[in-house]
């Protein structure tokens, strides 16, 4: 099963560097998506994997008796999510504000022309 | 001493406070400063002139050898009375020459920090400090320079002294460190006693060579010199100080510093002759050709420095003690003929030789302190010049036999030149009848006249007692610079003999030269054609080059365009990574270690690729959003199989925020455009594929590391036991780690303030266009 998620973080970062090359934006904010997923599954596959024991004490105990998933990874990927969905929502905001300005989607038309200046 | 070096910087920071009271007639107040520092200075002559050397020591930075050191022999002595006494006039002096600039108090300033730099250099005891102080110069000099900053002209030259003083200080930086680490230590006094081990190590050439190119840089040594006659753009004041009498000799000081540690070798002896010879000659040939008063003055000082360097290079004693005695000799008399051309430029506004004449009726004692330094330029007997033209000759004439020819030659031949051109500039504007337009031309104020008749008359007072100069000035100096005490008998006679033949001739082929040598603009287009090889030009060249190297540079890298800079940076970490990955050794795959492929995971992941796929080539954007969901989702789902249900939930919610607030946004924006051609597509899906395959290798690699579980154990084992809770994950953020997410929920807030500011923000009409 590692190998499929060893695959699955090759794909996803080269989705999102392919995306954040492009000129469009939106396609920029989902590249940027993109990656953070792959580095999700990255530090995921750092602890062991472990099918269908979450790192939860059970009811009547007061430490684990069985072995359990890794948390450390589990706690750092929650903070992850959850700052990278901080990210998203203002570029997605910031993102509607230059459209509304420049009315483009286009990075290029961001570029103000600078003057030329002799040297 | 200590306070020598930092009064005049403490007084540069207080003129940003309190400069505006000195912009008006107060100015002269702060003359004050180098006048007190010279006395100070000057009670010192008694203990330095009997051969001792005071030191002062203050930790600065202990760990790396750099300390506050400071030390005062006879050398600092001499070139820090320099500093502050001809200081003092120039205070003086510049009160009257800029009356009424708006910028009196920054130019003030300035000299200030220059002032106290140069006393920095020459009292310096370790040779960091020493070259801190070396910078200050090239830095304050460069604002000196470019005072008239609303003149291109000024702000070019400013700038052309800045690059040429600031290279070789480069340089310079190098050959102390290197000489430094040969010797362990970067106190002068400790690396005088460690010579020889320099003087024999291997790098011994390279550190000469990198001392020179600074020595050389600083003190306008060819062909490094050209920045010294455009730095005459400065105001009077300025050029007097810096480019006569301090500034300039800064390298020569070095030089002198210096010669009881490097000097001695044949390496050293035959670049600082060959290099000074040559100097000084081709910079006397040049200074007969020019008309402007200043340029006059420029190259005859370029061929002064020449002198000077060729005398250390000789490295005799009768060699050394002529150097100091010449560095107070020409201190004297190129400040005067500076401040002289100051009054005729400032009173007639023009310094061109052509057409000044007949001045002394109007400028009488301008004329007496013009003629005094000429005189003394010209080494006329009873002046302080003609001691130092005898030291000069003898020098020569006592190096090595085979090459005390040559060199008396030289000497001769740049001693005729300097003497016509000291009476180009001193006399020559005073001579013959005076034009109608100069008639009603008046003495300026008396604190612009007193000065240069000061520094004249010294000369004069020199030249008539000159053991009183030799006794306390020059053998202290010439002391330090050599391993035995040394007395200096500087006499007016020597009696008949070839050295005084030598003066007279110079003195009379110098004369004529003079007389036959009518200043006229048309001879300097003889030196067109030799314009196309001198190092002015070619650095001029080099330095298009660089800016047309840097606007290419600046192309390729720095376009403006996000894309082409995030592909740089991919690239490039792709490099680095491959390079990691291909000396990291082997990849391999333990089989045995890996869980088993459900059903369940199989599909999950072909739904991911697929919706991976859906988003990067959709033309939608609505269907890219929702592509980019479906692999949130789908993530989602992994989470749920691995054990990882406080991920699935979160996962789950974001996701489904990010698709209702893309949506909120986007529905409104129209589709893509496809704006990018195949082959840039291609590139990119290269670069992509790549970066891909890379992360992939890196995660293999992390499979192969078995995992460090102790502090996951540690989580488990006492989540329970100390912090009540049962789900490990959400202790570990709620407690253990709780003042982390409390920062993190700080971060969202700010988020969530812009994201709802952004959104409730109206347009201003005027801001659509």
């Amino acid at each position: 099963m590692e190998l499929l998620l060893v695959f699955l973080i090759g794909v996803l970062y080269a989705a999102g560097v392919y995306l954040i090359l492009r000129r469009s934006m939106v396609r920029l904010l989902l590249g940027i998506i993109l990656l953070g997923n792959g580095t999700n599954i990255l530090i995921f596959l750092l602890g062991n994997i472990v099918k269908g024991k979450p790192p939860i004490i059970g009811a009547n105990l007061k430490v684990f008796q069985d072995i359990y998933a890794d948390p450390v990874p589990q706690a750092l990927i929650l903070t992850a999510i959850v700052i990278s969905f901080g990210l998203t929502s203002f570029a997605i905001v910031l993102l509607k504000r230059v459209y509304a300005l420049i009315n483009t989607d286009d990075l290029d038309d961001l570029n103000t022309p600078e003057e030329e200046e002799d040297l | 001493m200590l306070f020598t070096v930092l009064s005049g910087l403490i007084t540069s920071g207080l003129f940003i406070p309190f400069g505006k009271y000195f912009r008006t007639k107060w100015g002269a107040v702060i003359a004050i400063l180098p006048i007190l520092l010279f006395c100070y200075l000057l009670q010192f002559i008694p203990v330095i002139s009997t051969g001792i050397t005071l030191y002062e020591s203050y930790e600065w930075v202990p760990s790396l050898h750099i300390n506050f050191d400071l030390r005062l022999d006879g050398l600092s002595l001499l070139f820090s009375l320099l500093i502050t006494g001809i200081g003092s006039l120039i205070f003086i002096y510049a009160s009257s020459y800029l009356k009424g600039h708006s910028y009196l108090d920054r130019f003030y300033g300035y000299l200030c920090l220059f002032m106290a730099s140069m006393l920095g250099i020459v009292l310096s005891d370790n040779i960091i400090l020493l070259f801190v102080f070396w910078e200050l110069t090239s830095i304050s000099s460069f604002f000196l320079i470019g005072f008239n900053n609303d003149h291109a002209d000024s702000r070019k030259s400013a700038i052309t002294a800045l690059s040429v003083t600031g290279l070789g200080g480069f340089f310079l930086l190098a050959g102390l460190i290197l000489m430094g680490s040969i010797a362990g230590t970067y106190s002068i006094g400790q690396l005088i006693e460690s010579a020889s081990i320099i003087k024999n190590h291997e790098l011994y050439p390279i550190v000469l060579g990198l001392v020179f190119i600074g020595a050389f840089t600083k003190s306008a040594q060819f062909p490094f010199h050209f920045w010294l006659p455009d730095a005459m753009k400065a105001p009077t004041p300025v050029s007097a100080y810096l480019h006569s009498a301090t500034m300039v000799k800064a390298g020569i000081f070095l030089l002198a510093r210096f010669t009881p540690i490097l000097g001695g070798t044949s390496a050293w002896s035959y670049t600082l002759m060959i290099v000074g010879g040559f100097t000084m000659i081709y910079a006397a040939l040049h200074s007969l050709f020019r008309t402007d008063l200043k340029a006059v003055l420029a190259y005859s000082t370029i061929s002064a420095l020449g002198i000077l360097t060729f005398l250390i290079g000789i490295g005799t004693q009768e060699a050394l003690i002529a150097a100091i005695t010449f560095t107070v000799v020409h201190a004297l008399y190129k400040a005067t003929l500076f401040l002289t051309t100051g009054i005729i430029d400032h009173e007639t506004e023009t310094r061109d030789l052509s057409k000044l004449s007949g001045l002394r009726k109007v400028l009488f004692p301008v004329f007496i302190a013009g003629t005094l330094a000429a005189l003394s330029s010209a080494g006329m007997p009873l002046l302080f010049g003609f001691i130092s033209k005898d030291l000069i000759y003898e020098a020569t004439l006592h190096s090595e036999q085979h090459l005390a020819l040559y060199l008396t030659i030289a000497a001769v031949l740049t001693n005729v030149c300097l003497v016509a051109a000291g009476f180009m500039a001193g006399i020559k504007p005073f001579l013959g009848n005076l034009p109608q337009q100069y008639e009603k031309v008046h003495l300026p104020d008396q604190s612009m006249w007193i000065p240069p008749l000061i520094l004249a008359l010294l000369g004069l007072a020199f030249g008539l007692f000159p053991a009183v100069a030799g006794y306390f000035i020059v053998s202290p100096a010439v002391t330090s610079m050599s391993a035995e005490t040394v007395n200096a008998h500087l006499q007016v006679w020597h009696g008949f003999n070839t050295v005084l033949l030598l003066s007279l001739v110079t003195l009379a082929l110098g004369s004529i030269l003079f007389l036959y040598n009518k200043p006229d603009s048309r001879k300097l287009t003889l030196l067109v054609p030799l314009n196309k090889v001198s190092p002015q030009n070619i650095t001029k060249k080099l330095f298009k080059k660089f800016v047309n190297f840097s606007a290419w540079y600046t192309n390729i890298m720095h376009n403006g365009f996000l894309r082409s800079y995030l592909l740089k940076i991919i690239i490039f970490a792709e490099a680095l990574l491959a390079y990691e990955l291909f000396i990291g050794g082997s990849i391999y795959i333990d089989y045995t270690q890996l869980s088993p492929i459900s059903i369940y995971e199989a599909v999950n992941v072909l739904i991911l690729i697929a919706a991976v796929g859906l988003t990067v080539t959709t033309s939608s954007r609505l269907t890219a959003v929702v592509g980019t969901s479906a692999i949130g989702y789908a993530i989602c789902l992994m989470f749920v199989y691995y054990s990882a249900p406080d991920l699935a939930m979160t996962q789950f919610t974001i996701d489904t925020l990010t698709v209702v607030l893309f949506v909120f946004v986007l529905f409104n924006l129209p589709s893509f455009i496809n704006q990018a051609n195949n082959k840039i597509i291609i590139r990119d899906s290269i670069v992509a594929i790549t970066f891909g395959t890379l992360l992939s290798i890196i995660a293999i690699k992390v499979l192969q590391v078995p995992t460090d579980i102790t502090i996951s154990e540690f989580y488990g084992q006492f989540a329970y036991t100390l912090a009540k809770g049962k789900n490990v994950v959400n202790v570990i953020l709620v407690d253990f780690r709780g003042l982390d997410t409390m920062f993190e929920i700080v971060v969202l807030s700010i988020a969530a303030l812009g994201v709802y500011s952004l959104i409730r923000l109206k347009l201003k009409s005027s801001e659509k266009d």
